[in-house]
């Protein structure tokens, strides 16, 4: 079991300016240790993140685009796995942080806890690659394979609370990270 | 009423908007004079869904891209999608451009005065949300849908284009039971 800071920790070194969508739990952790213009902060409902994702990489077809969901997030829009496996973008690295908790909801548990097999889900729904990662030293050994993997790329990151950090509900919904996202992707693309 | 306007037209209007995704749940009313060309269509992109909510994201990723896209839908997936289009398209003010068949709608009739709960209250429900809406319900009408399309984008906000009846298909794709042919499904 990972930490959940230190596997995106990890993930920021090796992936330090590319385009990121993470989502609640994940997105608070990622915000301080990665603060950058381009994490997509807003996803607006509960569940959407990969579908943003998506738009995404398929709007930036020669940017990579990481979205950290979550599995209470992923759970309410198991249809995306589908979705995005016969869309098929190489572009796309679907992590999920997996703590088997709604853990910004008063850490209840997800229907199925931690018994869930999400990396049999993507495998079924047809993720070109997918990881199942349970420990860090794991996943640093893996992490330059599925940043280079063509995807789209499923991975499974095992993960316990680490160091807590402010839950900004303000920055994942305001106007301000939504122009400041928009602007620092046109420049990204504008080369 | 809308029996009567020609596909191929609205399609046209889509595309001179700069369209350049069609992102979709097959819906009766538009499958066959809309989705079907669309998807045989070069120029366009055809992402299929498995629920009409990720539509909604798909369409708000694409356009910080500054690519245009269309969400073409039944309107039991608008009624289904309405948490995502509040938050992504009427809170964030994306441009979410929606078009939406309406399954079950009685020909001769406005949406208004449909016996059907579900269509009657559809109109209310755009309201109460806010959401700038037209019912394409004759020919002409289909001039204004690339001026919605280029002010929803420049303006950054949703809409809503209702379809009463189903546009009419290119020949080839028009049946008697107004069924798509089988060959075409599998083809697919």
């Amino acid at each position: 079991m990972m930490k959940r800071d230190a596997a995106l920790s990890l993930l920021a070194q090796h992936y330090p300016d590319g385009i990121v969508v993470p989502v609640y739990q994940a997105a608070f952790d990622w915000m301080a240790i990665r603060p950058h213009p381009l994490n997509y902060l807003c996803t607006g409902a509960m569940g959407q993140g990969s579908s943003h994702a998506l738009g995404l990489a398929l709007g930036c077809p020669e940017e990579t685009v990481v979205v950290l969901d979550g599995d209470g997030s992923l759970l309410m829009n198991l249809g995306s796995l589908v979705t995005i496996a016969a869309t098929a973008p190489k572009n796309l690295i679907h992590m999920l942080v997996y703590n088997g908790l709604y853990e910004v909801n008063g850490r209840y548990p997800v229907p199925g806890g931690r018994d869930l097999d999400f990396a049999a889900f993507a495998k079924g729904a047809g993720y070109a690659q997918v990881f199942d990662m349970r420990e860090l030293d794991q996943f640093a050994e893996v992490l330059p394979t599925i940043l280079s993997a063509s995807g789209p790329v499923f991975v499974v990151l095992h993960v316990e609370q680490g160091e807590v950090y402010p839950k900004d509900y303000v920055a994942i919904h305001s106007a301000e990270s939504r122009g400041r996202f928009r602007q620092a992707l046109r420049a990204r693309l504008a080369g | 009423m809308s029996r009567g306007i020609e596909g191929a037209h609205i399609i046209a209007a889509v595309k001179g908007a700069g369209v350049g995704f069609v992102v979709t749940l097959p819906d009766i009313v538009t499958c066959d004079g809309l989705l079907w060309p669309m998807t045989h269509d070069p120029n366009l992109t055809v992402v299929p869904v498995c629920k009409e909510d990720e539509g909604v994201s798909i369409c708000a990723g694409l356009s910080y891209a500054d690519k245009r896209a269309i969400l073409l839908m039944q309107h039991t997936g608008f009624l289904d999608s309405i948490n995502a289009i509040r938050a992504i398209a009427v809170e964030y003010g994306l441009p979410v451009v929606m078009v939406v068949g309406l399954q079950g709608m009685e020909p001769d009739r406005h949406p208004s005065d449909s016996a059907s709960y579900g269509l009657r209250t559809l109109l209310p429900i755009i309201a109460a949300m806010e959401l700038p809406c037209l019912v394409l319900e004759r020919e002409d009408q289909v001039a204004q849908i690339g001026q919605i399309i280029e002010d929803a984008y420049q303006k950054s906000e949703p809409f809503v284009v209702l379809v009463p009846q189903p546009p009419l298909g290119p020949e080839a794709t028009r049946s008697e039971s107004g069924r798509a042919p089988v060959e075409r499904a599998v083809s697919r």
